[in-house]
């Protein structure tokens, strides 16, 4: 223990911190009394109320810790101080906690209240951190507490709690792996998620609690694909290594065509002769294994998946990471065709320019490549020479991708390379380099006597070493056509009298004897002299001399009996039994008795039979069954938590399991919606086009049905998505929108034709729009007078929400009239859809010459239809809905229909005042039955709640037909939170578990205030509230988006995100918005004032911080995009 | 992934450790030790090692072993990458990455590791991030924290974390706006003993000081960009616009930073900027050997070659030199066998010469092979490959900035062979 020693001998430097561990015994002596009274006065300073003392005193004990020094025995006045106000303190607290909990269980217990109420807090980041300690603690008994937070962050509105949340998971698997199969629920949820700060964590913890649950990934896989170039590097390490395992699993070999053409013309493997026996006899093998597959293969074509993904990495093949490179380089020859895998060289090769350790893992990715594929490296030859700087470990693996790339063309370079390696002054590099001319000249014919020449002037080397790699070497080549080497033998033979390395003296020995004929005047004398000198050699010396012996006995017995007998007599006492047992065996065997048996007669035979030549090969050969650019890969062995990379499977799997068919964004809140769509593009110098107007509809357009507008936007993002990949076809796409937009007047008078022709059912529905209008107008009135401006607006949009209803409406007639829709028109029908939601009012009914129509996601096709069957039928409820929904509603769906058998339900805050109970935010949801069998006794059961929160049910729904649908109110009480309600949806035959997560902006109603009023309550929140001045309002500057610049939008904008109501304002500089919290009433005051060129700032005043800070989020999304 | 990290210094203490699951005793570190004595220099250890329960994953650097101890598997160049980046952010704090410095600020140290890392998956490794969390010293801060007894953890949350542009600070402020590239090209060449290049080409960075308010949307375009081959970028640019414009697109990090790396294309031919002839010969008879080594200009685009430096790696049985040098000094480091001779400037009308003879230990066979000169120079205003910045465009920011290109020519991994 040489390092810990020497570390103690050191701390007499280090004065100010700790001393060692050994002084937990206070009776071992004085000398660790003074250790004690140090750590006595830690504590002193970890009790007083100074927080400066404390800090010092933590600031110690973490040096004492990174030294690996022991504390544990501060344990309890440390823990003390884990609810300490300030934050450094805090902060190391949690270090030692982490390191010492383990040991210290009972007390760490007393910190993990901290923890739990740390979970509670309004502040993401503190919620995260107060996770990410407690799920360190290493204590079994807070399992259940931990699984309890795990399970609520990973439904956190915050993306870094639900990341915090994908760290724990594997913490606690490791804690107790019982919890495995909860685990799995919660990392199928979060595999769900849309972000990408989640997605590398999660996939992380799918790796390392379930990476055999291939199938969980189906469903995220290209969004996966998708998200990956935004991730964090280390995520995209992660994911990629899962993504290639998961595409060998469910994708074809993209080269099964090439390696049939191959087979045939012999391709590039067939070069040598020596090699040729081998490689026939593998191709063999491998035809007759794909015979059977052959018969029924068809043309390949690659699944589109599995081109996603491929388009999809080559850019981080750019990255700064090398682990992200060589990730990317190892899926690349997993899995893309031949002709693909030549673009990851160049990455490779640049990767040479790094580190030493990285240059080191790379060459040896690459000399497992260039096994395969040679072709790949060989333009990059020059970059694999060697310079007498690298270390030796580089040197070897350089030397080796050398070996693998040369061929004909080539050789003489690299021979003259090699040539100046032979001179090198590391010894090891040099034995190397000998080897590797051995390799090169038994795989390339032309070269081998160019080769064996230069190695026998190796012979003459003055370094032993050499001379006797040298010798190793030639021994093999030699045994190719020893006939013409006689001379070579020869030379052999005299070195016996320099040469002592054993190895070197054993093969020459070996070659002489099994070449005796070829040298039948030297070989008796050779074995004269080893008979001389055979007690003094070493063990394989001494075999090779009792074989050269027995040998030379078979063929020429007349001059070397007596010396063999001497040779085996010497043998029989020898120390080592080997020698011994082979003195014996060859005895009985060549030395005919009475006693030998039959087979003396064959001695000759098994002694003189032709050896097959050595196969030099390269010791990465069949390597890559590993997964490159894996630990296990690296040490050729199987290491703790592979994963194997499976064979590519015989016939593809079903690959519409990967079809998404729920747009799952209406599970999100608005804000990550749009918080994640900023992630998708952000290279928006691309997109920008459409996604300025996509943004506009989001907000704008609520006019719209809420799933109508958000499935628009949907698309247009995948859209967005699937142009990025063939640019080139935007500016021309903008031109056409334009166009488009220019004349959308015109098509809007087209249009209103086929709505007049629409049935009574659908006029019907137009009607109740009105009066709703109606009613929301005579209310706004007497609300405000002078709100005239916001008025109008909310009209406009209504009557536009009305026209694309109309329209969707026709559409669905459309449908409805080609029973089998053929793919291609609901292509292009759902493509106006998407054009429609983007630009909102261009009711464009002629498809539109574009294009960038071809999709190349033809996927996405399928759900689209289900989409816009979806929308039809809930417009055409709306019709008989009892609550007049405003116009800015937007839905969210509840109970797929797909996970709901066929029914499938939506909701939305209708924003209307809930009749049974003030306190109650109103939910108004809407049941679709798209099953086949009617479904009954719809209600609600076994509501589980956060205290303090109350849910009126809505009564319940006796009889849904297939193919209706049904509307009903429930009340919920949130108590201003903006926790999910969660409850059980029951049918007659099942039940569902949902939830309903308010935006925070619909825990208000709007209230009026004049102007006064309003400045009113806000001094008087500002200042009435000693202790929490300056806590109830929150400030925030903004740059307003582009399209956002108006009074008009700013104010839409605001009462979209938020239930308030608009304040009439002198200024046109401002906007001020009230309303009141729902459940208590507090009064929530919003400002926003414009300054020139687009700046503005936000000002929200709520007693409630938390729901203040929420809302300034929101309205800041809702301002700047 | 990655469990303990152990820092250990080349005369083989530990001298900090982390954990970030349970506690690795140390003794696993003994399998490291051993190979360290069997490799003869600390490069050449090998950097993935297997025990019998554990993988021992480390990194050389600044004369410090980063040794990381791994349970299962891993891609190991996800841990090389990552102790890379641990030592990069040492460098980043504190100037320099060495021992003394990391004892001096062992607490701030071990607190950026327990934030770069959770459960051994990184987490936060942005500098940016970082400096919000936990702030780096400085002489003032360090004075104030002395005098009121405050520490370097940062009060704010790192809210970086959660920003689309991780690598930038929100509400950067300056009064000087300036933003600086510098082209750096490197030459990475192999001559043979004849002066014929043997393998040459040209490798090149950008490194950015950019000093910004606010959230500037840089642009930087190449009058030739078709010269750049094989390019790595930072996080910060759009990919996308690379490959259709060939423009450089990003919100730039705060500070300094690689903007990007580039390899020219191998079809354009290198200039060698410098000739070198050069004898080196031992003899058999006599401890003694020759050396006459000349240095000349070849194509050096018009400028000046400056900081010219060779350095050579004598056999082990070279005792002393005793050289005559015409220009600059040389020494010879007798405990490593290094001659360098430190040139400076080269001037093409008189060349450098190093001349005179070399003694070799008695007794020993003379040395086969001649050591081969590894040469070190520097050519301001040129980028070799002749790459030209054309233009740099900021959006989204009004005002002007302050604006610079410098272009460096270096010689990289520059070996003559002997």
């Amino acid at each position: 223990m040489s390092a810990s020693s020497a570390f103690n001998d050191e701390k007499g430097g280090s004065s100010s911190v700790g001393e060692p561990e050994y002084g937990h015994d206070p009776a071992s002596g004085g000398i660790f009394s003074s250790d004690y009274k140090r750590h006595d006065d830690l504590k002193e300073m970890l009790d007083s109320n100074k927080d400066s003392l404390k800090l010092e005193a933590m600031k110690r004990i973490v040096a004492m810790i990174a030294r690996g020094k022991n504390a544990s025995d501060l344990f309890p006045a440390v823990v003390k101080n884990v609810a300490c106000k300030n934050i450094e303190v805090k902060k190391l607290v949690y270090v030692y906690l982490v390191r010492y909990a383990e040991e210290q269980q009972d007390l760490a217990l007393l910190s993990i209240s901290t923890f739990q109420r740390g979970l509670k807090d309004p502040n993401q980041l503190i919620r995260a951190s107060a996770l990410r300690v407690l799920s360190s603690i290493r204590v079994t008994i807070i399992v259940p507490i931990m699984m309890l937070a795990i399970k609520e962050a990973a439904s956190d509105m915050s993306p870094y709690v639900r990341k915090t949340a994908a760290h724990a998971i594997p913490k606690l698997y490791s804690l107790d792996p019982e919890q495995k199969d909860q685990l799995i629920e919660v990392i199928e949820k979060l595999l769900a998620d849309k972000t990408t700060l989640v997605a590398g964590s999660v996939v992380m913890a799918f790796e390392e609690v379930c990476p055999e649950r291939i199938d969980l990934i189906h469903k995220n896989y290209r969004k996966l694909c998708n998200l990956l170039i935004d991730v964090e590097e280390w995520g995209q390490v992660v994911i990629i290594n899962m993504l290639t395992r998961y595409a060998r699993t469910q994708f074809l070999n993209p080269n099964m065509n090439e390696s049939l053409l191959e087979e045939g013309s012999g391709g590039d493997r067939t070069f040598y002769g020596s090699d040729e026996d081998e490689d026939e006899d593998e191709e063999e093998k491998e035809k007759k294994a794909e015979t059977p597959a052959m018969a029924k293969r068809k043309p390949y074509v690659m699944d589109p998946d599995h081109r996603l993904l491929l388009r999809n990495t080559k850019p981080l093949l750019q990255s700064r990471n090398a682990a992200v490179v060589m990730a990317v380089a190892q899926l690349y020859f997993h899995l893309a065709p031949k002709a693909e895998v030549g673009v990851i060289a160049k990455a490779l090769v640049r990767l040479l320019r790094s580190h030493s350790e990285v240059q080191y893992v790379v060459l040896q990715n690459v000399a497992t490549m260039t096994i395969k594929r040679r072709g790949m490296f060989e333009p990059y030859l020059k970059s694999f020479y060697i310079r007498s700087t690298d270390p030796t470990q580089i040197k070897v693996l350089k030397l080796e991708v050398l070996t693998n790339l040369a061929n004909e063309t080539n050789i003489s370079t690299i021979l003259r390379e090699f040539q100046t390696y032979i001179k090198s002054m590391d010894k090891d590099f040099v034995a190397a380099t000998i080897q590797a001319i051995g390799r090169c000249a038994t795989n390339i014919g032309e070269v081998r006597d160019t080769c064996l020449n230069g190695l026998v002037q190796l012979l003459s080397n003055r370094d032993e070493l050499v001379v006797a790699e040298s010798v190793v070497v030639i021994k093999k080549l030699l045994q190719m056509q020893p006939e013409k080497h006689s001379d070579i033998i020869k030379h052999m033979a005299k070195l016996t009298d320099n040469i002592q390395v054993p190895m070197a003296r054993a093969s020459i020995l070996w070659l002489i004897g099994e070449y005796c004929e070829h040298v039948p005047k030297i070989a008796p004398d050779v074995l004269r002299k080893m008979a001389k000198s055979f007690t003094n050699e070493e063990d394989i010396v001494k075999l090779q001399i009792i074989n050269l012996a027995a040998k030379l006995y078979l063929t020429n017995s007349k001059q070397t009996k007596l010396l063999t007998q001497y040779v085996l007599n010497l043998a029989k006492y020898d120390q080592n039994y080997d020698i011994r047992d082979r003195a014996r065996f060859i005895r009985q065997l060549i030395v005919p008795t009475e006693k030998s048996g039959a087979l003396s007669k064959y001695a000759k035979k098994l002694f003189l039979a032709l050896k097959p030549a050595p196969v030099l090969e390269s010791p990465f050969k069949d390597r890559d069954h590993f997964q490159l650019g894996s630990l296990s890969h690296l040490l050729n062995a199987k290491a703790g938590g592979y994963q194997e990379l499976p064979d590519w499977p015989e016939a593809a799997p079903d690959p519409s399991v990967r079809n998404v068919e729920v747009p799952e964004w209406t599970k999100c809140s608005s804000r990550e919606k749009r918080k994640e769509k900023k992630v998708e593009k952000p290279f928006y110098s691309d997109s920008e086009g459409e996604s300025g107007p996509t943004e506009s509809a989001d907000s704008e357009s609520d006019s719209a049905s809420g799933s109508e507008s958000g499935s628009g936007s949907e698309e247009s993002a995948s859209r967005s998505e699937s142009e990025e990949s063939e640019d080139g076809s935007e500016s021309e796409e903008e031109e056409e929108e334009e166009e488009e937009e220019k004349e959308k007047k015109k098509k809007k008078k087209e249009l209103k034709k086929p709505v007049q022709e629409s049935e009574s059912e659908q006029s019907s529905e137009e009607e109740e729009r009105k009066h709703q209008r109606k009613t929301k107008q005579r209310k706004s009135d007497s609300e405000s007078e002078s709100d005239e401006d916001e008025e109008s607006e909310s009209e406009s949009s209504q009557s536009e929400s009305e026209e694309s209803e109309s329209e969707a409406e026709v559409k669905k007639k459309k449908k409805a009239a080609e029973s089998k829709p053929p793919s291609k028109p609901v292509k292009k029908e759902s493509k106006k859809e998407k054009k429609e939601m983007s630009l909102l009012d261009l009711d464009d009914f002629e498809p539109a010459p574009s294009p960038q129509v071809t999709p190349v996601n033809t996927f996405l096709s399928n759900s689209l239809v289900t989409d816009l069957e979806g929308l039809s039928l809930s417009d055409t409820v709306l019709s008989p809905a009892t609550i007049a929904p405003s116009s800015a509603l937007k839905n969210y769906e509840l109970l797929h229909r797909i996970t709901g058998e066929g029914l499938s339900v939506e909701y939305c805050f209708s924003r209307q005042p809930f009749s049974p109970d003030a306190n109650m935010v109103a939910v108004q949801m809407q049941f679709t039955n798209n099953a086949t069998a009617d479904t009954k006794n719809l209600h609600i059961e076994d509501v589980k709640l956060q205290s303090g929160m109350r849910v009126k049910e809505f009564s319940e729904i006796e009889l849904l037909p297939a193919g209706e649908t049904a509307t009903a109110v429930m009340g919920i009480d949130f108590c201003d939170s903006t926790q999910a309600a969660n409850f059980q949806l029951c049918t007659h035959t099942r039940k569902f578990f949902v939830s309903i997560q308010p935006p925070v902006g619909e825990l208000m109603r709007p209230v009026f205030l004049t102007e006064n009023e309003f400045k009113k309550e806000q001094e008087k929140l500002l200042h009435n509230l000693g202790q929490l001045m300056g806590m109830n309002e929150i400030t925030e500057k903004l740059t307003l988006d582009m399209k956002c610049r108006n009074e008009h939008t700013i104010v839409q904008r605001v009462t979209t995100a938020a239930n308030l109501s608009r304040v009439p304002c002198g200024s046109d500089k401002e906007c001020r918005f009230a309303g009141r919290t729902v459940s208590s009433s507090s009064l929530v005051l919003v400002t926003v004032a414009t300054k020139e060129e687009g700046a503005a700032q936000l000002t929200v005043n709520c007693e409630k911080m938390v729901i203040g800070t929420m809302l300034v989020k929101d309205i800041l999304l809702a301002l700047t995009q | 992934m990655i469990h303990s990290l152990f820092l250990i210094n080349h005369t083989g203490d530990i001298f900090l450790e982390k954990h970030w699951k349970s506690v690795i005793g140390r003794s696993v570190c003994d399998y490291f030790f051993e190979a360290r004595e069997k490799a003869v220099e600390p490069e050449n250890v090998p950097p993935v090692l297997q025990t019998p329960h554990h993988y021992l994953i480390s990194i050389y650097r600044g004369k410090l072993f980063f040794l990381s101890v791994i349970q299962t598997e891993v891609p190991p160049l996800f841990v090389i990458e990552f102790l890379h980046r641990v030592a990069d952010t040492i460098q980043d704090y504190f100037g320099e990455c060495s021992e003394g410095v990391i004892k001096d600020n062992v607490v701030t140290v071990y607190e950026l590791l327990e934030e770069m890392l959770d459960n051994g998956f990184p987490l936060a490794t942005e500098s940016n991030v970082l400096k919000e969390m936990i702030r780096p010293p400085t002489i003032l801060r360090s004075v104030v924290n002395t005098l009121t007894g405050a520490s370097n953890v940062g009060d704010t949350l790192p809210t970086g974390q959660l920003s689309n542009v991780p690598w930038r600070r929100v509400g950067v402020k300056y009064t000087n706006n300036e933003a600086y590239f510098d082209v750096i090209e490197e030459i990475d060449a192999i001559l043979d003993k004849s002066g014929t290049t043997v393998f040459a080409e040209i490798q090149g960075v950008i490194e950015a000081c950019v000093r910004l308010t606010g959230m500037p949307d840089l642009t930087l375009s190449f009058m030739n960009p078709r010269l750049l081959d094989d390019v790595s970028f930072h996080p910060c640019v759009r990919f996308k616009r690379w490959e259709s414009e060939r423009v450089l697109s990003f919100i730039p990090p705060d500070g300094n930073f690689t903007l990007m790396n580039y390899h020219v294309s191998s079809q354009n031919l290198v200039a060698i900027p410098v000739y070198v002839k050069q004898s080196i010969s031992f003899f058999e008879t006599g401890p003694c050997g020759r050396l006459d080594i000349t240095i000349g200009p070849k194509q050096t685009m018009g400028k000046t070659v400056e900081g010219l430096m060779v350095t050579i790696h004598m056999p082990k049985a070279v005792l002393s030199a005793n050289l005559t040098a015409t220009q600059g000094t040389y020494t010879y480091d007798l405990a490593t066998k290094v001659l360098v001779w430190d040139i400076g400037k080269l001037n093409p009308q008189k060349l450098p010469n190093l001349k005179g003879s070399l003694t070799t230990q008695a007794g020993t066979p003379k040395p086969e092979d001649n050591p081969s000169l590894n040469i070190d120079l520097k050519i301001q205003q040129l980028a070799i490959s002749g790459l030209k910045v054309s233009r740099l465009d900021m959006y989204g920011e009004k005002y002007k900035p302050f604006k610079g290109v410098k272009y460096l020519t270096k010689a990289g991994k520059f070996q003559v062979r002997t």
